[in-house]
């Protein structure tokens, strides 16, 4: 980085040797050219007051004729001096500002700005390349639970969206191409606090060489690629990627589920939502019928994939089936912007209608037009692009998807709860009976509000207490966890969702089965009073004891001092 | 050929061998000791310091190190000269001129290591 300063410093080369030349050439006139007093005697100037001479003169400001009256011969020399050394100054200032002016300068000053940012942090960061919608809303959702981000974007825009934001937390921001490795390291890839590398542009290409670097140099980090080409996804894959998220691929099995299992969709829903989002019950849509889906793109494509091998009947309108293939099944040729169309799909016996084309317009439009035809329709839109939020937010499809919201949204997931994560993989498996059962012990739990979702470990960080109580061969159940330390009897209104114990998970633990050991993770949901409850058995022993029903331990010097003290004094 | 490195080569030469020309000579005798010749190699010197900078190898830092410490001894040559010329009262005697002379045998070490550095790495260069 220090070659910031040599690149200085070898641009004013030329500026400086300018000037000590065109001094030096002034400096030797004066000193040669003869002066004249009044009665005519000849003197010279000496170096040092030709060169005090040349000094103010060349600067402009111009003190009179010193230390005596010039002849005319010197007043020739000077008028010459003047005008040459006013031009090599205005030249040597002129180009130190083009200098500091410089595109690559400001550039490496920036980037050097932003490496030192980056590594004065000392809590766990989040390294985001790609600051679009999936970006935004990360960032906004990860600062706001008082998490730090590092974000690069290759457009300058974008970041200056970026700065305006009222963030919580300061997030360092640097505007350059990610796929140079230099940028990712001096966004800190290698530095010890960073946690996962996100590449969440909206090009696979630079996602894909983003994480293959980020695997090359920095192994052990967290790795979530955003791609929506099964080729790149693969590629990504096949070197340990952790996540690669395809948001057509989300949204479509969020859909299936949607459409048959309408308890997971609504556990989905409330375990996934922000801390503290109002919900509403989601609209079950039809289960029986003809479903219309319009656009067979990557995301018409993920949407057929997932819904037909289920029995649905998709009829699917395609304008350009040469560039996008064609289903196996009857599909017709046409935007399904016009009546024609759909009534050649069937609008009027469908149940449902997918908008799903890459054209928001076109979107907007199919379901204008549908619903004028029938008006019972489940309508599902994709939105491409968040400006036309309100447009969408008019129209009022039962279900609104938006592919970065929903990566935004699956890798917050990811990051806050690691142990959500899997249990939305295998609550996937169980059945509709299983989930509804759930939902409505939630439901009892919680009022308006997103249930609180929460997760921790048995270990001297998180629970302290249980690591003591591990230590003086106190078994506690799981149910005592969830006793109130207020009043014993009453339990907390939490559920344990999750039970990690090395690589064995157990959903729905039993709480009267379920010892709790040192390294066990747990994940809870519950209401948020029951969370910081829950807190005072995790850190304290004296109020851990008393919950299991024994009188309050100890202190800590006590219980050093008892095993060397007599029997008698062990009760 | 390189005119960059001529030009280069040239001044750092140049700074030497004027260097030496003005530090011949009994060392307290004014009349052995030109002013002017003094005052060109200042500006060679000057010169010789710019062309040294902004370079970046282990090389060029020390060929830039002996360009300062040259100029930093000619420097305090020339502010003795000039409180000797027009400020005591004493004017130039031959202990000054002895100080004057042995600043500038100073400037000539740094200056004939600078040549040495030059010299050894077109050497290097050239295996």
């Amino acid at each position: 980085m220090d070659n910031i300063y040599f690149l200085i410093l070898r641009r004013m080369r030329k500026p400086l040797l300018a000037l000590v030349t065109v001094y030096s050439v002034a400096v030797f006139g004066l000193v040669l050219i003869p002066g004249r007093d009044a009665d005519g005697t000849v003197w010279y100037l000496g170096f040092f007051h030709a060169f005090y001479f040349v000094s103010y003169m060349a600067t402009t400001i111009g003190f009179g004729e010193l230390p005596r009256e010039f002849s005319d011969a010197q007043r020739l020399w000077t008028v010459f001096c003047i005008y040459l050394t006013v031009t090599v100054w205005i030249y040597s200032v002129g180009s130190l500002i083009a200098l500091l002016q410089d595109e690559s300068l400001q550039r490496a000053l920036a980037e050097r700005r932003f490496a030192a940012s980056v590594k004065r942090i000392t809590t766990p960061f989040f390294l985001i390349v790609g600051y679009g919608q999936t970006g935004r809303d990360l960032v906004r959702a990860l600062t706001s639970e008082r998490r730090r981000a590092v974000v690069i974007d290759i457009d300058r825009e974008r970041l200056n969206g970026l700065q305006l934001e009222k963030l919580r937390e300061f997030v360092p921001s640097l505007q350059a191409d990610a796929q140079c490795p230099d940028v990712l390291l001096s966004g800190g890839l290698r530095h010890p606090m960073c946690q996962a590398v996100l590449a969440l542009t909206s090009s696979n290409e630079v996602n894909l060489k983003v994480a293959l670097a980020a695997k090359l140099l920095h192994p052990e980090v967290t790795i979530i690629g955003r791609s929506d080409s099964h080729d790149i996804s693969a590629n990504m894959l096949s070197f340990d990627t952790d996540y690669v998220l395809n948001p057509f691929e989300i949204f479509a099995l969020y859909l299936r589920v949607a459409l048959t299992a309408h308890c997971h969709t609504v556990l989905n829903d409330w375990l996934g939502a922000l801390r503290g989002a109002q919900l509403g019950e989601p609209r079950k849509p039809p289960s029986e019928g003809r479903w219309i889906l319009c656009g067979f793109g990557r995301f018409g494509k993920a949407v057929y994939r997932e819904l037909s091998p289920g029995g649905t009947e998709l009829m699917v309108i395609e304008q350009s089936p040469e560039h996008t293939g064609t289903p196996s099944t009857a599909w017709i040729h046409g935007r399904g912007t016009e009546a024609e169309t759909l009534e050649q799909a069937g609008i009027r016996e469908a149940v449902g209608l997918i908008a799903g084309t890459d054209n928001d317009a076109n979107n907007l439009s199919i379901i204008m037009t549908a619903r004028v035809l029938n008006p019972e329709l489940f309508v599902v839109v994709r939105e491409n692009h968040m400006v036309n939020e309100d447009l969408f937010a008019a129209v009022d499809a039962d279900i609104r998807m938006h592919p970065s919201l929903i990566v935004a949204n699956r890798i917050r997931t990811l990051l806050r709860s690691p142990l959500l994560a899997r249990f939305f993989d295998l609550a996937r498996d169980q059945n509709e009976e299983w989930a509804c059962a759930l939902v409505s012990r939630v439901a009892a739990m919680i009022q308006e509000q997103a249930p609180e979702v929460w997760e921790f470990g048995i270990d001297g960080d998180d629970s302290p207490a249980l690591m003591d109580a591990a230590d003086l061969g106190l078994k506690p159940h799981l149910v005592d966890l969830l006793k109130d330390p207020r009043a014993v009897d009453a339990s907390l209104s939490a559920i344990a969702l999750l039970h990690q114990r090395g690589t064995r998970l157990d959903l729905l633990p039993d709480p009267h089965g379920t010892l709790i050991q040192p390294g066990d993770r747990l994940l809870f949901c519950g209401s948020a009073s029951a969370r910081t409850r829950m807190r005072w058995n995790q850190v304290d022993i004296d109020v851990l004891s008393t919950t299991l029903g024994r009188p309050p331990q100890v202190g800590w010097l006590w219980r050093q001092l008892r095993p060397h003290l007599p029997a008698r004094w062990q009760t | 050929m390189n005119l960059e490195k001529v030009v280069f080569g040239f001044f750092i030469f140049l700074a030497l061998t004027l260097n030496f020309g003005f530090f011949v000579g009994e060392i307290d005798n004014p009349d052995h000791h030109h002013l002017r010749e003094f005052v060109i190699l200042f500006i060679v010197n000057a010169v010789a310091l710019i062309m040294k900078i902004g370079d970046r190898s282990q090389v060029d830092a020390m060929l830039l190190a002996t360009g300062l410490v040259a100029m930093l001894q000619l420097v305090g040559a020339a502010i003795i000269w000039i409180l000797a010329a027009h400020v005591w009262e004493s004017g130039m005697t031959a202990s000054v001129m002895a100080s004057i002379v042995s600043l500038a045998g100073g400037a000539m070490v740094a200056n004939i290591i600078s040549v040495v550095l030059l010299i050894a790495e077109t050497v290097m260069l050239r295996r």
